[in-house]
């Protein structure tokens, strides 16, 4: 792994928890994620079926076992570990590498 | 080869019937000849529905229990009309007169006064086996005047008939008796078209079944059907010359002599309790219990090996069943000692169900709580008129008892979890909670659902499963659950729905997969349990972390319950898109802006403000369909800066964005419109600053017209009020949108003060009851009973409920503040308008705009390229 291309965020006590933020890396807007298991997931911020970049506004729950994301504009689910669309295989969104290190977080492999 | 053995039985009642059954179906008959006597004119007949004769064409027919009145099987031989006057016991012989005089044949006479006529034809005859199955008779108390004409007692068909008549020329009747018996005569008298009272001794309904609130519950249903309790009175005196005119009452406590009323009756019915018909034992010096009843053994024996007693007349172990549960019971056990079994009656569980005036009751097991350390849980709801109690062990592991009254529903779970005494779930409140959560709480396959036939749930699956049965009436057939009290056939119908569920045939109503309640009923567990954040109450009645359906509606019922702001940290992240920024989202990701402007009434140095911002803000601004004005294209990050121009210049929020009161739209009114009667921008402006900030199931619209002329087009909202000479009109239930309805007059020429204190009821009354995303004509027309039903709550106050609604609206007004000056004034709350956690102030490059008529519209970003994931 790309050690020198992690990006630091913000603090993961600046992402509500079952909520989410967005970042600017390198001009890409990215959606960052806490799960009420205190878990951190990365994934694009752009909603593939309006365009608006939006997704971190979206009300983090699940789905059976996946933690999901549901977009503000029209509702759909995003696997946040994947980026998958729970409602329309053919659409995803990218998913980011993301850790925390002394309650840092860090996001790699943007663009 | 033995002689046949002969069994003589006496009486035909429920019990008696049902022992000749039990003794053809297992084969008694093989080895016996069986002789019932019965001294009614007709072959048994359900004597538990007895009330369904009014009403039925063929009442005695549709009742009966052996319809034709003869056995197929040919040694089971049925005497009627006949009275079994003595018992010899030593030569083993019965006395039988028959026919019976007339007097006996006169229901009211002979249950009265329990005396037998002068002897018809007599004739005597041996018996091996005597079983005494002569049931109970009424109790009537020594009141003066009983044997007045137009008194009865309520336990025959003949007693049925004989009231009939009766009230055909009279206008009221009161029932003597508060109790289970005395509530059903009531529902019959007011059948007949009489004017209702019944008179109880006891402080409450039902004394001995229910518990005070459940009493006064009860009270409110019964009332509203028309009947007038009187309770904790004493009758002194039945008035009149020969024929009744009235009861003279006295409150109980109250000296003798102390000051008394006069109910004005012609028809007296009396149910004050029942008696066992024992004194033929006791003629011939059978024992009988203190209270009544023939003593006998747990096999239902006596103390003579020859003779039995089984159902109301008997008193096995000393105590008298009066249901016919146990009665069917004992009828068993005895064939089944006849027959060599090991069977045995030990007791019966006292529970009842049933539906008094269409009213659900029910109590079961220590439903006063004597056990030591049982704890109670009530859920009570006095909108819809249900009381429900649950009695608990001290370590709340065991279901003891219970009470419920309006919705009984769950009946049918929680009594065999009292007779079967398993474990209780983890919540045990769901067990109260509304709709029918019995069903999904499994019972376990061997829960007798129907205790009249003893019939289990497994029986009934296995009806469905294995023998075809299609519904519930395959099923009443094949395994006779549901076919005596019938209190058994909800459970039976979930049962069976819950199979066809099972294999794929019904829709589930929780709200989503994280919640299998609807917005009503999680509205009453948050109630009941005063929960204020998501976590506990998903932990404690759902499964997962929630979802965008379930978590804005719990979102919404915490804001109706108690008026905190939306943002707090315990709400914030449950609040739906627009919610959540205080604003409504638009299609690029942007935002509007609406500041409230009540009835659509504003100042030119406010217009001036709005033009300010907008200029200053680059927004575009349009007049909306709500009389108020709409500012479009501010960016997340922009929204405090401009909300706080507007605060400072006296706009609040307009709640543009919440399920909650938009707008209450008027007319310009009495005040210059030539032709209005009423000020309808000054009541429109009052009410929408009363109602503002109310979070509800869906959005809530109002409009005031000054005249009939409607140019406010108030009938198209969920609230509408047209002016008139005298006052006001009130409609509800209207809306445009995609299915559009006109509001419907609730109440009419209405002061301001009582138009408010309605609208107060109503508009709570939909909150606490509507489903998520419900507006209030689709509502009001689910709503069982529809506007009449609304009317009733609000208008007559039937449930006694109008000071409750309007004191929570009270509260709701007295909590009020504007949602966006609290968040302009707590930097806690100003944290999540941020573009970027990393670049605060950086703008959304994928937001821009182009000019059109002078104004800015929205670029539609360029879709980006789905990609796979990385
Ligand atoms: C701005 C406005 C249109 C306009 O330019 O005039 C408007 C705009 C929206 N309407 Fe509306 N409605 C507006 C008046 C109306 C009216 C007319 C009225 O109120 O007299 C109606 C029909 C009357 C009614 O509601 O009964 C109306 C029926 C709807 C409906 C359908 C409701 C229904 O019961 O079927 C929706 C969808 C919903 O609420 O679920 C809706 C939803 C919306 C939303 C909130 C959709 C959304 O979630 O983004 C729109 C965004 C508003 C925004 O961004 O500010 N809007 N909408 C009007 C704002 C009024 C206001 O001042 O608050
Ligand atoms: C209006 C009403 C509603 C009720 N509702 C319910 C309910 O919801 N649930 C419930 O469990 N129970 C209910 N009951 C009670 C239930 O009807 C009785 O428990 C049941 O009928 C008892 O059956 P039994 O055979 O012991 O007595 P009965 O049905 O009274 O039968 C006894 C029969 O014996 C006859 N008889 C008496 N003496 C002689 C004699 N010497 N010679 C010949 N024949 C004689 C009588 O005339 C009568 O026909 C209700 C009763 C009434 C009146
Ligand atoms: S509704 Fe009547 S009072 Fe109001 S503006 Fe129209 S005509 Fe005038
Ligand atoms: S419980 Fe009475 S019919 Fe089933």
């Amino acid at each position: 792994m790309d050690v020198a291309r992690a990006t630091a965020l913000c603090a993961v006590a600046d992402i509500p928890l079952e909520g989410g933020v967005a970042a600017l890396v390198d001009g890409v807007a990215i959606a960052v994620f806490r799960t009420h298991d205190g878990s951190v997931h990365a994934i694009g911020n752009v909603d593939p079926f309006s365009g608006a970049s939006v997704l971190s506004r979206g009300i983090v729950g699940t789905r059976g076992d996946a933690p999901v994301v549901s977009s503000p504009m029209y509702k759909q689910a995003f696997d946040l570990r994947t980026g998958a669309c729970l409602d329309d295989a053919s659409v995803s969104v990218p998913s980011y590498d993301v850790s925390v290190v002394d309650g840092v977080v860090l996001v790699r492999g943007v663009r | 080869m033995t002689k046949r053995q002969r069994i003589v039985v006496v009486g035909h009642g429920m019990v008696g019937h049902r022992f000749a059954q039990a003794a053809v179906e297992r084969g008694l008959t093989e080895t016996h000849d069986i002789v019932v006597f019965g001294e009614e004119p007709r072959a048994a007949y359900d004597r538990v529905g007895l009330t369904s004769w009014f009403g039925h064409p063929d009442g005695a027919e549709a009742l009966s229990l052996l319809p034709g009145g003869v056995y197929d099987d040919p040694r089971v031989r049925l005497v009627l009309d006949s009275v079994v006057t003595e018992i010899d016991r030593a030569a083993r012989t019965v006395t039988v007169v028959s026919p019976p005089s007339a007097g006996s044949r006169d229901g009211r006479q002979g249950a009265l006064l329990d005396q037998r006529g002068e002897p018809g034809a007599v004739t005597v005859h041996d018996y091996d086996v005597l079983v005494l199955a002569t049931g109970a008779a009424p109790f009537v108390p020594p009141v003066e005047g009983r044997g007045k004409d137009g008194c009865f007692v309520y336990r025959t068909i003949e007693d049925l008939e004989a009231i009939k008549a009766a009230s055909e020329a009279a206008t009221s009747g009161v029932v003597i008796g508060g109790g289970l018996l005395g509530l059903e005569a009531a529902n019959a008298l007011v059948q007949l078209g009489l004017d209702t009272h019944v008179v109880e001794m006891a402080p409450r309904l039902m004394p001995v079944q229910l518990d005070d609130v459940a009493g006064v519950t009860l009270v409110r249903h019964v009332e509203k059907l028309g009947v007038q309790v009187h309770t904790g009175v004493l009758t002194e005196e039945i008035e009149g010359d020969r024929s009744v005119t009235g009861l003279r009452v006295r409150q109980a406590g109250t000296e003798e002599g102390a000051r008394t009323e006069v109910v004005e009756a012609q028809v007296v019915v009396f149910s004050a309790g029942i008696r066992p018909r024992d004194a033929l034992a006791r003629e011939c010096d059978l024992e009988t219990a203190p209270r009544g009843g023939v003593l006998v053994d747990e096999q239902c024996r006596t103390a003579d090996p020859h003779v039995f007693a089984i159902g109301e007349c008997a008193a096995p172990g000393g105590t008298m069943y009066g249901l016919v549960a146990p009665g069917y019971a004992m009828a068993e056990v005895v064939v089944d000692a006849l027959l060599d079994g090991p069977g045995t009656f030990t007791g019966a569980d006292m529970s009842t169900k049933l539906k008094l005036l269409g009213v659900d009751v029910a109590s079961f097991g220590d439903a006063f709580a004597t056990t030591e350390g049982a704890l109670e849980l009530t859920y009570a709801d006095a909108v819809s008129g249900v009381y429900k109690k649950l009695v608990v062990s001290e370590d709340g592991r065991r279901l003891l008892g219970g009470i419920l009254v309006g919705d009984a529903s769950a009946y049918g779970i929680l009594r065999p979890m009292v007779s079967s005494g398993l474990a209780l779930p983890d919540n045990p409140e769901q067990l109260i909670l509304p709709a029918g959560s019995g069903v999904r709480l499994g019972m376990p396959d061997e829960a007798q659902v129907c205790s009249c036939n003893d019939v289990t749930k497994a029986d009934i699956l296995h009806a469905v499963a294995e023998q075809g049965c299609e519904g519930v009436a395959d099923v009443k057939q094949c395994t006779r659950a549901g076919t005596t009290c019938g209190s058994c056939v909800p459970t039976v119908k979930n049962l069976v729905e819950e199979h066809f569920a099972s294999v794929g045939r019904v829709v589930d109503k929780g709200l989503c997969e994280h919640f299998r309640l609807t917005r009503q009923e999680l509205f009453d567990v948050v109630a009941v349990h005063g929960y204020r954040r998501f976590d506990d109450i998903v932990e404690a009645h759902g499964t997962g972390r929630g979802c965008d359906v379930c978590k804005p509606a719990i979102a919404s019922i915490l804001a109706s319950q108690t008026s905190t702001h939306i943002l707090e940290p315990a709400t914030a992240g449950l609040q739906d898109t627009n919610d959540k920024y205080l604003a409504n989202i638009q299609r690029n990701g942007t935002y509007s802006v609406v500041p409230r402007i009540p009835g659509g009434e504003i100042t030119p140095e406010k217009l001036i403000v709005i033009g300010e911002v907008a200029r200053d803000y680059g927004l575009y601004t349009k007049i909306t369909g709500g009389q108020r004005i709409d500012l479009f294209g501010a960016r997340m990050e922009q929204l405090p800066a401009i909300w706080k121009r507007l605060v400072d210049a006296g706009f609040e929020s307009g709640h543009a964005y919440g399920k909650s009161l938009r707008t209450v739209k008027s007319c310009v009114g009495s005040t210059w419109c030539r032709f209005g009667v009423q000020d309808s921008v000054g009541l429109a402006i009052a009410l929408e600053l009363r109602y503002r900030g109310l979070r509800s199931p869906h959005k809530l619209k109002g409009g005031v017209s000054g005249c009939a002329r409607e140019c406010a087009e108030a009938r198209g909202k969920d609230f509408g009020v047209i002016a008139t000479e005298k006052g006001w009109n009130l409609y509800v239930g209207g809306n445009g949108g995609a299915t559009p309805a006109h509001a419907r007059l609730l109440a009419g020429d209405l002061d301001t003060q009582t138009l408010v204190s309605y609208l107060d009821r109503f508009l709570m009354y939909y909150v606490r009851t509507a489903d998520r995303l419900q507006r209030t004509s689709t509502w009001i027309e689910q709503l069982e009973g529809g506007l009449e039903r609304v009317r009733e709550v609000v208008v007559d106050d039937s449930l006694g409920l109008g000071a409750e609604l309007e004191a929570e609206m009270a509260r709701h007004v007295g909590g009020y503040a504007d949602e966006w000056a609290a968040t302009l004034a707590d930097p806690a709350k100003l944290e999540r308008f941020v573009s970027f956690v990393n670049a605060p102030d950086t703008p959304d490059p994928t937001i821009a705009f182009t000019t059109e008529r002078d104004q800015i519209q929205p670029i539609a970003p360029a879709l980006i390229p789905v990609g796979a994931p990385s």
